[in-house]
Protein backbone atom coordinates (compact mmCIF):
# COMPACT_ATOMS: atom_id res chain seq x y z
CA UNK A 1 0.00 0.00 0.00
CA UNK A 2 1.22 3.46 -0.44
CA UNK A 3 1.74 5.10 2.52
CA UNK A 4 0.86 9.02 0.67
CA UNK A 5 -2.64 9.74 0.77
CA UNK A 6 -4.27 10.97 -1.84
CA UNK A 7 -6.90 13.90 -1.28
CA UNK A 8 -9.31 15.94 -3.24
CA UNK A 9 -11.03 19.01 -3.20
CA UNK A 10 -13.86 17.05 -1.60
CA UNK A 11 -11.26 16.00 1.84
CA UNK A 12 -9.10 18.15 1.85
CA UNK A 13 -10.80 20.11 4.82
CA UNK A 14 -11.26 17.27 7.20
CA UNK A 15 -7.38 15.25 5.73
CA UNK A 16 -5.65 18.71 5.48
CA UNK A 17 -7.19 21.44 7.63
CA UNK A 18 -8.45 19.52 10.20
CA UNK A 19 -5.50 16.97 10.54
CA UNK A 20 -3.47 16.91 14.06
CA UNK A 21 -0.32 16.26 12.27
CA UNK A 22 1.55 18.79 9.42
CA UNK A 23 0.39 17.73 6.15
CA UNK A 24 2.81 17.84 3.39
CA UNK A 25 0.48 18.17 0.07
CA UNK A 26 2.38 17.41 -3.41
CA UNK A 27 0.13 19.35 -5.93
CA UNK A 28 0.89 17.19 -9.31
CA UNK A 29 -0.39 16.35 -12.38
CA UNK A 30 0.26 13.31 -14.54
CA UNK A 31 1.30 15.93 -17.63
CA UNK A 32 4.13 17.08 -15.00
CA UNK A 33 7.38 15.26 -15.94
CA UNK A 34 8.98 16.72 -12.59
CA UNK A 35 6.42 16.39 -10.50
CA UNK A 36 7.03 12.17 -11.47
CA UNK A 37 10.43 12.52 -10.17
CA UNK A 38 9.40 13.77 -6.89
CA UNK A 39 6.59 11.20 -6.27
CA UNK A 40 8.90 8.18 -5.63
CA UNK A 41 10.79 10.81 -2.92
CA UNK A 42 7.53 11.79 -1.19
CA UNK A 43 6.67 7.89 -0.87
CA UNK A 44 9.88 7.28 0.22
CA UNK A 45 9.98 10.07 3.51
CA UNK A 46 6.06 8.88 3.83
CA UNK A 47 7.97 5.36 5.12
CA UNK A 48 10.34 6.93 6.92
CA UNK A 49 8.13 9.97 8.78
CA UNK A 50 5.40 9.28 10.82
CA UNK A 51 5.30 12.93 12.74
CA UNK A 52 4.21 13.97 9.03
CA UNK A 53 1.25 13.70 6.68
CA UNK A 54 1.95 13.09 3.11
CA UNK A 55 -0.15 13.54 0.87
CA UNK A 56 -1.23 13.80 -2.95
CA UNK A 57 -3.53 16.00 -4.65
CA UNK A 58 -3.72 15.89 -8.75
CA UNK A 59 -4.70 19.28 -9.62
CA UNK A 60 -6.26 18.05 -13.13
CA UNK A 61 -9.53 16.85 -11.35
CA UNK A 62 -9.31 18.51 -7.90
CA UNK A 63 -9.13 22.31 -9.88
CA UNK A 64 -10.40 24.32 -7.25
CA UNK A 65 -8.34 23.53 -4.29
CA UNK A 66 -5.23 23.88 -6.25
CA UNK A 67 -6.82 27.55 -7.81
CA UNK A 68 -7.90 28.22 -3.95
CA UNK A 69 -4.03 27.98 -3.22
CA UNK A 70 -2.74 30.24 -6.28
CA UNK A 71 -0.89 26.99 -7.74
CA UNK A 72 1.07 27.87 -10.82
CA UNK A 73 3.72 26.58 -10.92
CA UNK A 74 3.82 22.06 -10.52
CA UNK A 75 4.85 20.11 -8.85
CA UNK A 76 4.31 22.63 -5.35
CA UNK A 77 4.52 21.02 -1.97
CA UNK A 78 2.37 23.36 0.63
CA UNK A 79 2.92 22.20 4.34
CA UNK A 80 -0.51 22.44 6.22
CA UNK A 81 -0.55 22.99 10.06
CA UNK A 82 -3.39 24.17 12.03
CA UNK A 83 -5.59 24.78 9.11
CA UNK A 84 -2.56 27.15 7.66
CA UNK A 85 0.06 26.97 4.83
CA UNK A 86 3.28 27.58 6.85
CA UNK A 87 5.74 26.52 4.19
CA UNK A 88 5.50 26.78 0.38
CA UNK A 89 8.22 24.41 -1.71
CA UNK A 90 7.78 24.76 -5.45
CA UNK A 91 9.62 22.40 -8.35
CA UNK A 92 11.56 19.50 -8.05
CA UNK A 93 14.19 19.09 -5.75
CA UNK A 94 16.31 16.36 -4.69
CA UNK A 95 15.65 14.10 -1.31
CA UNK A 96 18.23 15.75 0.59
CA UNK A 97 17.12 19.43 -0.33
CA UNK A 98 13.88 18.77 0.27
CA UNK A 99 14.33 16.89 3.73
CA UNK A 100 16.30 20.17 4.57
CA UNK A 101 13.43 22.49 3.37
CA UNK A 102 11.45 20.64 5.98
CA UNK A 103 14.05 20.11 9.00
CA UNK A 104 11.42 22.05 10.63
CA UNK A 105 8.74 19.32 10.70
CA UNK A 106 10.56 16.59 11.15
CA UNK A 107 12.14 14.62 13.30
CA UNK B 1 34.28 2.00 -1.98
CA UNK B 2 32.84 0.07 -4.70
CA UNK B 3 34.91 -1.91 -6.91
CA UNK B 4 36.40 -0.56 -9.81
CA UNK B 5 34.10 -0.55 -12.64
CA UNK B 6 34.47 -0.31 -16.73
CA UNK B 7 32.45 3.03 -16.91
CA UNK B 8 30.39 5.19 -15.11
CA UNK B 9 27.89 7.04 -17.21
CA UNK B 10 26.84 10.64 -15.40
CA UNK B 11 23.03 12.32 -16.59
CA UNK B 12 21.24 10.49 -18.61
CA UNK B 13 18.93 11.99 -21.40
CA UNK B 14 19.02 10.56 -24.74
CA UNK B 15 23.20 11.17 -24.83
CA UNK B 16 23.52 9.05 -21.57
CA UNK B 17 20.76 6.55 -22.51
CA UNK B 18 22.21 5.56 -25.49
CA UNK B 19 25.21 5.46 -24.27
CA UNK B 20 24.48 3.07 -21.31
CA UNK B 21 22.68 0.60 -24.26
CA UNK B 22 25.69 0.52 -26.16
CA UNK B 23 27.83 -0.42 -23.13
CA UNK B 24 25.86 -2.29 -22.08
CA UNK B 25 25.67 -4.50 -25.02
CA UNK B 26 29.50 -4.14 -25.31
CA UNK B 27 29.49 -5.80 -21.69
CA UNK B 28 31.05 -3.18 -19.97
CA UNK B 29 28.41 -3.58 -17.47
CA UNK B 30 27.65 0.73 -16.93
CA UNK B 31 26.55 2.42 -14.00
CA UNK B 32 24.63 5.24 -14.53
CA UNK B 33 23.88 8.07 -12.17
CA UNK B 34 20.58 9.69 -13.90
CA UNK B 35 19.93 12.60 -12.05
CA UNK B 36 17.99 12.64 -8.76
CA UNK B 37 15.44 15.07 -10.60
CA UNK B 38 16.97 15.78 -13.62
CA UNK B 39 16.22 11.88 -14.72
CA UNK B 40 15.45 12.07 -18.59
CA UNK B 41 16.63 15.03 -19.45
CA UNK B 42 15.34 18.38 -21.17
CA UNK B 43 12.94 16.18 -22.92
CA UNK B 44 11.08 15.42 -19.82
CA UNK B 45 9.63 18.61 -20.01
CA UNK B 46 8.17 18.46 -23.42
CA UNK B 47 5.32 17.08 -25.16
CA UNK B 48 5.00 16.17 -28.68
CA UNK B 49 8.27 14.71 -30.10
CA UNK B 50 7.61 14.91 -34.23
CA UNK B 51 11.14 14.56 -35.30
CA UNK B 52 13.02 11.43 -34.16
CA UNK B 53 12.88 9.08 -36.54
CA UNK B 54 11.20 6.08 -36.49
CA UNK B 55 8.35 7.48 -34.89
CA UNK B 56 6.19 8.57 -37.57
CA UNK B 57 3.14 9.74 -35.57
CA UNK B 58 5.42 11.48 -33.36
CA UNK B 59 6.45 9.78 -29.44
CA UNK B 60 5.73 11.77 -26.33
CA UNK B 61 9.22 12.80 -24.78
CA UNK B 62 8.87 11.32 -21.17
CA UNK B 63 7.82 8.26 -23.06
CA UNK B 64 10.81 8.21 -25.46
CA UNK B 65 13.24 8.92 -22.49
CA UNK B 66 11.30 6.05 -20.39
CA UNK B 67 11.75 3.75 -23.49
CA UNK B 68 15.44 4.48 -23.96
CA UNK B 69 15.99 4.27 -20.01
CA UNK B 70 14.14 0.38 -20.28
CA UNK B 71 16.44 -0.33 -23.42
CA UNK B 72 19.71 0.33 -21.50
CA UNK B 73 18.17 -1.89 -18.31
CA UNK B 74 17.34 -5.01 -20.34
CA UNK B 75 20.98 -5.01 -21.49
CA UNK B 76 21.80 -4.70 -17.85
CA UNK B 77 22.90 -1.09 -17.55
CA UNK B 78 22.80 -0.47 -13.83
CA UNK B 79 20.42 2.83 -13.26
CA UNK B 80 20.56 4.86 -10.17
CA UNK B 81 18.14 8.00 -9.97
CA UNK B 82 20.71 9.90 -7.91
CA UNK B 83 23.09 13.23 -8.64
CA UNK B 84 26.97 13.09 -8.90
CA UNK B 85 28.61 15.58 -6.39
CA UNK B 86 31.74 15.48 -6.69
CA UNK B 87 34.34 13.90 -9.34
CA UNK B 88 37.79 13.05 -10.21
CA UNK B 89 38.27 12.61 -13.67
CA UNK B 90 42.38 11.84 -13.38
CA UNK B 91 44.52 8.96 -13.41
CA UNK B 92 44.00 5.58 -14.36
CA UNK B 93 41.32 4.96 -11.56
CA UNK B 94 38.31 7.69 -11.64
CA UNK B 95 35.80 8.37 -8.88
CA UNK B 96 32.42 9.43 -8.97
CA UNK B 97 30.84 10.43 -5.78
CA UNK B 98 27.16 10.34 -5.76
CA UNK B 99 24.59 12.55 -3.62
CA UNK B 100 24.04 9.27 -1.08
CA UNK B 101 27.93 9.58 -0.47
CA UNK B 102 28.49 6.29 -2.70
CA UNK B 103 32.21 6.79 -4.16
CA UNK B 104 32.13 5.10 -7.88
CA UNK B 105 35.39 3.72 -9.48
CA UNK B 106 35.50 3.13 -12.89
CA UNK B 107 38.51 3.05 -15.98
CA UNK B 108 36.53 5.25 -17.63
CA UNK B 109 33.45 8.16 -17.45
CA UNK B 110 31.20 9.81 -19.72
CA UNK B 111 29.70 12.76 -19.54
CA UNK B 112 26.42 13.73 -20.46
CA UNK B 113 24.82 16.13 -17.73
CA UNK B 114 23.62 17.90 -20.71
CA UNK B 115 22.34 21.47 -20.46
CA UNK B 116 19.62 23.36 -17.92
CA UNK B 117 17.74 26.99 -18.98
CA UNK B 118 18.69 30.11 -18.94
CA UNK B 119 17.30 32.90 -17.07
CA UNK B 120 16.59 35.99 -17.80
CA UNK B 121 18.37 37.87 -15.00
CA UNK B 122 15.78 40.73 -14.15
CA UNK B 123 15.40 41.72 -10.54
CA UNK B 124 11.97 39.81 -9.64
CA UNK B 125 11.99 36.86 -11.62
CA UNK B 126 13.46 34.83 -8.98
CA UNK B 127 10.65 36.28 -6.59
CA UNK B 128 7.87 35.42 -8.88
CA UNK B 129 9.01 32.15 -10.39
CA UNK B 130 6.28 29.42 -9.08
CA UNK B 131 3.75 32.27 -8.93
CA UNK B 132 3.17 33.12 -12.55
CA UNK B 133 7.35 32.86 -13.93
CA UNK B 134 7.62 29.35 -15.39
CA UNK B 135 10.24 27.49 -17.51
CA UNK B 136 7.64 24.18 -18.20
CA UNK B 137 5.32 24.98 -20.40
CA UNK B 138 3.60 21.33 -20.34
CA UNK B 139 3.67 21.48 -16.36
CA UNK B 140 2.60 24.87 -15.86
CA UNK B 141 0.47 26.17 -19.06
CA UNK B 142 -2.88 24.80 -17.09
CA UNK B 143 -3.20 27.35 -14.75
CA UNK B 144 -3.43 29.70 -17.38
CA UNK B 145 -7.31 28.74 -18.86
CA UNK B 146 -8.71 32.06 -20.37
CA UNK B 147 -5.53 34.12 -19.83
CA UNK B 148 -3.33 36.21 -21.30
CA UNK B 149 0.31 34.85 -21.19
CA UNK B 150 3.64 35.58 -22.83
CA UNK B 151 6.52 33.34 -23.65
CA UNK B 152 10.06 34.90 -24.02
CA UNK B 153 12.50 33.26 -26.96
CA UNK B 154 12.75 32.97 -30.53
CA UNK B 155 13.89 29.52 -30.71
CA UNK B 156 12.20 26.05 -31.56
CA UNK B 157 11.56 25.58 -27.32
CA UNK B 158 9.72 28.92 -27.55
CA UNK B 159 7.64 28.01 -30.62
CA UNK B 160 7.08 24.96 -29.27
CA UNK B 161 5.98 26.31 -25.65
CA UNK B 162 4.03 29.35 -27.61
CA UNK B 163 1.97 26.91 -29.39
CA UNK B 164 1.19 24.50 -27.00
CA UNK B 165 0.24 27.00 -24.65
CA UNK B 166 -2.67 28.18 -26.89
CA UNK B 167 -4.66 25.12 -25.85
CA UNK B 168 -4.96 27.18 -22.59
CA UNK B 169 -4.48 30.72 -22.79
CA UNK B 170 -6.64 33.13 -24.37
CA UNK B 171 -3.54 34.89 -25.78
CA UNK B 172 -0.33 34.21 -26.33
CA UNK B 173 2.71 36.91 -26.77
CA UNK B 174 6.01 36.31 -27.68
CA UNK B 175 8.49 38.59 -27.39
CA UNK B 176 11.23 38.22 -28.74
CA UNK B 177 14.94 40.05 -28.86
CA UNK B 178 15.31 40.24 -32.60
CA UNK B 179 13.62 40.91 -35.57
CA UNK B 180 13.18 37.29 -36.85
CA UNK B 181 13.02 34.29 -34.90
CA UNK B 182 15.69 31.59 -34.90
CA UNK B 183 13.21 28.87 -34.64
CA UNK B 184 13.14 26.12 -38.10
CA UNK B 185 10.52 27.12 -40.47
CA UNK B 186 7.98 24.98 -39.73
CA UNK B 187 8.23 26.06 -35.88
CA UNK B 188 8.25 29.66 -36.56
CA UNK B 189 5.12 29.09 -39.36
CA UNK B 190 3.47 27.26 -37.15
CA UNK B 191 3.19 29.80 -34.30
CA UNK B 192 3.16 32.74 -36.18
CA UNK B 193 -0.19 31.45 -38.45
CA UNK B 194 -1.84 30.83 -34.98
CA UNK B 195 -4.33 33.10 -34.90
CA UNK B 196 -3.94 33.00 -30.97
CA UNK B 197 -0.17 34.36 -30.95
CA UNK B 198 0.86 37.79 -31.52
CA UNK B 199 4.52 38.90 -31.68
CA UNK B 200 6.41 41.67 -30.22
CA UNK B 201 10.14 42.01 -32.01
CA UNK B 202 13.14 43.80 -31.19
CA UNK B 203 12.87 43.92 -27.39
CA UNK B 204 13.68 42.63 -24.30
CA UNK B 205 12.20 41.51 -20.89
CA UNK B 206 13.68 44.25 -18.17
CA UNK B 207 11.29 43.06 -15.13
CA UNK B 208 8.84 41.36 -13.88
CA UNK B 209 5.82 43.02 -12.22
CA UNK B 210 3.43 42.18 -9.54
CA UNK B 211 3.86 41.84 -5.75
CA UNK B 212 2.17 38.20 -4.94
CA UNK B 213 1.90 37.05 -8.42
CA UNK B 214 2.95 37.86 -12.09
CA UNK B 215 0.60 41.09 -13.64
CA UNK B 216 2.87 42.22 -16.42
CA UNK B 217 6.13 42.59 -17.66
CA UNK B 218 8.59 46.10 -18.58
CA UNK B 219 9.40 45.54 -21.53
CA UNK B 220 12.58 47.68 -23.35
CA UNK B 221 12.31 48.25 -27.41
CA UNK B 222 16.42 47.40 -28.67
CA UNK B 223 15.29 50.11 -31.62
CA UNK B 224 13.84 53.10 -30.15
CA UNK B 225 15.16 52.76 -26.45
CA UNK B 226 11.25 53.02 -25.57
CA UNK B 227 10.05 51.30 -22.12
CA UNK B 228 6.41 49.72 -22.37
CA UNK B 229 4.49 47.46 -19.92
CA UNK B 230 2.66 44.34 -21.15
CA UNK B 231 -0.09 43.58 -19.03
CA UNK B 232 0.10 39.46 -18.59
CA UNK B 233 -0.66 36.90 -15.98
CA UNK B 234 2.06 34.23 -16.88
CA UNK B 235 5.70 34.48 -17.84
CA UNK B 236 6.96 31.35 -19.88
CA UNK B 237 11.08 31.73 -20.12
CA UNK B 238 12.24 29.42 -23.42
CA UNK B 239 15.35 31.50 -24.38
CA UNK B 240 17.69 28.66 -24.20
CA UNK B 241 20.12 26.54 -22.10
CA UNK B 242 23.66 26.50 -21.29
CA UNK B 243 25.34 23.49 -20.27
CA UNK B 244 25.69 22.09 -17.07
CA UNK B 245 29.32 21.59 -16.97
CA UNK B 246 29.99 23.15 -13.26
CA UNK B 247 31.32 19.25 -11.42
CA UNK B 248 34.02 19.32 -14.54
CA UNK B 249 35.33 22.85 -14.45
CA UNK B 250 38.97 23.11 -13.71
CA UNK B 251 39.52 19.21 -14.33
CA UNK B 252 38.50 19.51 -18.25
CA UNK B 253 38.38 21.93 -20.59
CA UNK B 254 35.69 23.86 -21.58
CA UNK B 255 35.38 26.52 -23.73
CA UNK B 256 33.96 30.30 -23.09
CA UNK B 257 30.57 29.32 -22.48
CA UNK B 258 30.92 26.41 -20.77
CA UNK B 259 31.03 23.83 -23.56
CA UNK B 260 33.25 20.91 -22.59
CA UNK B 261 35.75 20.71 -25.47
CA UNK B 262 36.42 17.44 -27.27
CA UNK B 263 39.05 16.05 -29.90
CA UNK B 264 37.92 16.33 -33.88
CA UNK B 265 34.80 14.33 -34.36
CA UNK B 266 35.37 11.84 -31.22
CA UNK B 267 34.05 12.10 -27.50
CA UNK B 268 37.63 12.09 -26.23
CA UNK B 269 38.05 15.33 -23.53
CA UNK B 270 41.43 16.34 -23.39
CA UNK B 271 41.88 14.00 -20.15
CA UNK B 272 42.35 10.08 -21.04
CA UNK B 273 39.51 7.93 -20.64
CA UNK B 274 37.24 10.84 -19.77
CA UNK B 275 34.41 11.18 -22.53
CA UNK B 276 31.52 13.42 -23.80
CA UNK B 277 28.38 13.39 -25.39
CA UNK B 278 25.22 15.38 -25.80
CA UNK B 279 24.08 19.38 -24.91
CA UNK B 280 27.48 19.67 -22.98
CA UNK B 281 29.26 19.61 -25.81
CA UNK B 282 27.00 20.50 -28.56
CA UNK B 283 26.42 23.98 -29.21
CA UNK B 284 25.22 23.59 -32.87
CA UNK B 285 22.57 21.29 -32.87
CA UNK B 286 21.15 19.96 -29.73
CA UNK B 287 18.25 17.28 -31.10
CA UNK B 288 17.38 14.34 -29.35
CA UNK B 289 18.95 12.35 -32.37
CA UNK B 290 22.18 14.17 -31.91
CA UNK B 291 22.64 13.34 -28.35
CA UNK B 292 21.65 10.00 -29.23
CA UNK B 293 23.89 9.70 -31.58
CA UNK B 294 27.33 11.06 -29.52
CA UNK B 295 26.18 8.99 -26.88
CA UNK B 296 26.38 5.94 -28.75
CA UNK B 297 29.93 7.40 -30.36
CA UNK B 298 30.80 8.10 -26.52
CA UNK B 299 30.48 4.48 -25.67
CA UNK B 300 32.64 3.06 -28.76
CA UNK B 301 34.91 5.82 -28.06
CA UNK B 302 34.88 4.46 -24.39
CA UNK B 303 34.90 0.54 -25.13
CA UNK B 304 38.00 1.05 -27.89
CA UNK B 305 40.13 3.32 -24.84
CA UNK B 306 39.26 0.03 -22.21
CA UNK B 307 40.25 -2.55 -24.64
CA UNK B 308 43.73 -0.48 -25.33
CA UNK B 309 44.10 -0.01 -21.69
Amino acid sequence: MSATKIVTDATFADDVLLSDKPVIVDFWAEWCGPCRMVAPILEELAGDHDEIVVAKLNVDENPSTAAQYGITSIPTMNVYSGGKVVKQIIGAKPKAALLADLSDYLK
Amino acid sequence: MSDVREVIIIGSGPAGYTAAVYAARAQLEPVLLEGAVTAGGALMNTTEVENYPGFAEGIQGPELMMAMRAQAERFGAEILTQDAVDVQLTGDVKTVTDDAGTVWRARAVILATGSGYRELNVPNEKRLSGHGVSWCATCDGFFFKGQHIAVVGGGDSAMEEATFLTRFAEKVTIIHRRDEFRASRIMAERALNDPKIDVIWNSEVVDVLGDEKVTGVQLLNRVTGAQSTLDITGLFVAIGHDPRSELFKGQIDLDDEGYVLVQGRTTMTGVDGVFAAGDLVDHTYRQAITAAGSGCAAALDAERYLAGH
